[in-house]
């Protein structure tokens, strides 16, 4: 597998307040990960863990604070050119979490597709592109009549394959899809999610698939990345990770997820979000951690490899002072 | 008869220039003392129009057509609105899908409780205070809180705010709409185990609707299908995960992947819910049915007694499973 996007150090902080009490929100705190070709990751997290920030900063909606972002070998910071800027948005595009406010509801949904085409593949004649949305249609599972159709006719499931049919059509090389699925109904997100897989099987495409359901991410990604307060907590190749949890924010998490077929498991916590405004050094979990000792209360944590990776198989990684003792962390059971 | 609800064939239409749909058709059920009766069904089934004809909330073009409302032996349905103002939030409140919606931006909580009170109640400026700081305590929150407005606190303390608020005047029953799908799991579990807490604790009967068939299956006594605007299946919780008999019910358990276990290739359930200006011949699940006959196409299916069932948490007056299947019912 080759390494398609590699982000070092990425660091993105929003100044709040007016002039006189000046702070600071870390949104996302010396982030590092790679996503390779042809791979599904899932960034999963809870609301302000800094997920959809990181969407944003792959998709250049704002620049990094501090790091890099590195695609195909080329640092994005230096895409100056229209030219450059162009082509990454086409290889890197987005698709949003709500299918009911991200397509234009007063033109028919070939608009979107047939514009990024005009756009991104200028070298395809008039009909081409036509015959080319009909493609991509037909790659996301959605007849070809469909694209004469309005937004207001198509279900929630069809308008969120309507996204990702725009984002196919530019041939991207990874898709950013920020929480796809998330509001549409149970009984349909399955079939986005085996689209996914297909896109990944067939299309060569790699998806970074945000979320806060685990279970769907184990479902459709090769690897999980678990984000707590702007910071990676543990990521690894999905199964690890789910089947030996280190942390202890990813034992809480996997613990909450609702599981008709195991008994409810025993935990108080209460689902409060992070204080991520001018945060002191130290583990940002300690508060809701069961385990925190003395050297959580100081130092940041480091994420560090369990299990030495190899090029085939990625390392589980961990930034726990807990786990990194070598001692068992069992601070949530599921 | 139940003691807190009765609903019998309540049918619902929202009537429309090209002729009348019915989003709720004939729907019966009944909820005692202190039960949990959860409600699920895919957007557009019909779960919410059925809550709101419940609490009489609903607004034109949609009208009961049909049936009753009993509510402590009380028939809400045609009650002015004068006469539900004693019953609304006193007995019977609701607590509406996304809090973040909900709760009026530009006033404190602590405002918006005595509204609430003043608006179903006369108490005096020491009660408020002191019933208000009572409830955001139950649910959790200090009552420093009572002077912090929605945007000042998270999510799940908005959710926890409203359910506060629900409880004001500790009803018989509560009735949620979705009320945590804006919250991640962790913020999600922690208000579902807080709900049945706080009815272990003063006994109100709770009304839930939600499209997650997953999140109830530890919470709920009663679980009640909905397809369509029609029920399709009613019965035990357990029961109908353990035993699921409509092939809609079925499908709806096998929609979700689980973090256990081995990795297996779902389906879903294809196609959409049908047009309800437009519905098919015959069951309405048919053309989505995996295991539709014949006879499924021109003969529409009764919601039929099916016995069985472990006898479970729920009591004995509503303790038969009801399905809305020819073949479940050929099978039983």
């Amino acid at each position: 597998m080759t390494e398609l996007l590699k982000v070092d150090r990425l660091t993105r902080h929003f100044k709040i307040g007016n002039a006189l009490s000046r702070r600071t929100l870390h949104a996302v705190d010396d982030v590092s990960f790679s996503i390779g070709s042809r791979e599904i990751v899932a960034l999963a997290g809870e609301s302000g863990s800094g997920k959809s920030t990181i969407a944003r900063l792959l998709a250049r909606v704002y620049p990094p604070t501090s790091g890099t972002i590195t695609f195909d070998g080329r640092d994005v910071a230096r895409f100056r050119s229209r030219r450059d800027q162009l082509r990454y948005s086409g290889e890197v595009p987005m698709v949003f979490q709500d299918p009911f406010a991200s397509i234009n509801p007063v033109f028919r949904v070939s608009h979107g597709v047939l514009r990024s085409l005009k756009l991104h593949r200028p070298e395809l004649s008039g009909p081409a592109r036509m015959t080319e949305a009909a493609r991509v249609f037909d790659v996301v599972g959605l007849k070809p009549d469909m694209l004469h159709r309005f937004p207001y006719e198509l279900s929630g499931g069809q308008r969120q394959r309507v996204g990702f049919a725009q984002a196919l059509a530019m041939k991207p090389k990874l898709i950013l899809a920020d929480e796809p699925v998330s509001m549409l109904d149970v009984s349909i997100r399955i079939g986005l999610l085996n689209m996914m897989t297909s896109l990944r099987d067939e299309q060569g495409v790699s998806v970074l698939y945000i979320t806060h359901d685990i279970a769907s991410a184990r479902y459709v990604a090769d690897r999980l990345i678990v984000m707590y307060a702007g910071q990676i907590a543990e990521q690894g190749p999905i199964e690890d990770v789910l089947t030996a949890p280190k942390h202890p924010y990813t034992q809480l998490l996997l613990s909450a997820v609702p599981d008709p077929k195991a008994p409810l498991s025993d935990v108080a916590d209460r689902g409060e979000p992070p204080r991520v405004i001018d945060p002191a050094p130290g583990c940002r979990f300690r508060w809701r951690c069961p385990l925190a000792i003395g050297t959580c209360q100081t130092v940041t944590p480091a994420l560090v490899p369990l299990t030495p990776g190899s090029p085939g198989s990625p390392s589980h990684e961990v930034a726990c002072h807990v786990a990194q003792t070598g001692a068992e962390v069992r601070a949530f059971v599921s | 008869m139940p003691e807190i609800l009765d609903v019998q064939g309540l049918s619902v239409d929202y009537l429309m220039p090209k002729g009348d749909v019915r989003a709720v058709d004939d729907v019966s059920f009944g909820l005692d003392r202190g039960e949990f009766l959860a409600i699920v069904g895919e957007s557009g089934c019909g779960k919410s129009t059925l809550l709101f004809a419940v609490a009489q909330l609903l607004a034109p073009p949609a009208e009961v057509t049909a049936g009753t409302v009993t509510f402590e032996g009380t028939s809400l349905v045609g009650l002015t609105d004068k006469e539900l103002a004693a019953v609304r939030w006193r007995n019977l409140s609701v607590v509406m899908q996304s809090a973040m919606n909900a709760l009026n931006p530009v006033k404190s909580i602590g405002a918006q409780f005595k509204d609430a009170l003043r608006a179903h109640g006369k108490p005096g400026k020491a009660e408020i205070a002191a019933r208000s700081a009572e409830v955001l305590r139950m649910v959790g929150i200090d009552p420093v809180h009572l002077k912090s407005y929605p945007h000042q606190l998270s999510g799940g303390m908005r959710q926890r705010s409203m359910i506060a608020m629900a409880m004001l005047f500790t009803p018989d029953l509560i009735i949620m709409d979705e009320p945590t799908s804006a919250l991640d799991v962790v913020a999600q579990r922690a208000l579902m185990v807080q709900i049945k807490e706080l009815q272990r604790e003063f006994g109100f009967a709770v009304i839930f609707v939600t499209h997650d068939m997953s999140l109830v299956s530890h919470f709920s006594d009663r679980l009640m299908v909905m397809y369509a605007g029609q029920v399709d299946e009613i019965g035990d919780t357990r029961d109908i995960f353990e035993r699921p008999r409509h092939p809609y019910t079925k499908g709806l358990l096998e929609a979700f992947p689980s973090i256990r276990g081995p990795k297996i290739p779902l389906r879903g359930i294809p196609g959409n819910p049908p047009d309800l200006a437009r519905l098919p011949a015959g069951c309405r699940f048919q053309p989505r049915c995996p295991v539709a006959f014949e006879a499924c196409s021109d003969t529409e299916p009764e919601l039929c007694s099916v016995t069985g069932g472990a006898g479970g948490r729920s009591p004995a007056s509503q303790q038969s499973s009801l399905v809305r299947c020819l073949r479940a019912k050929e099978d039983a």
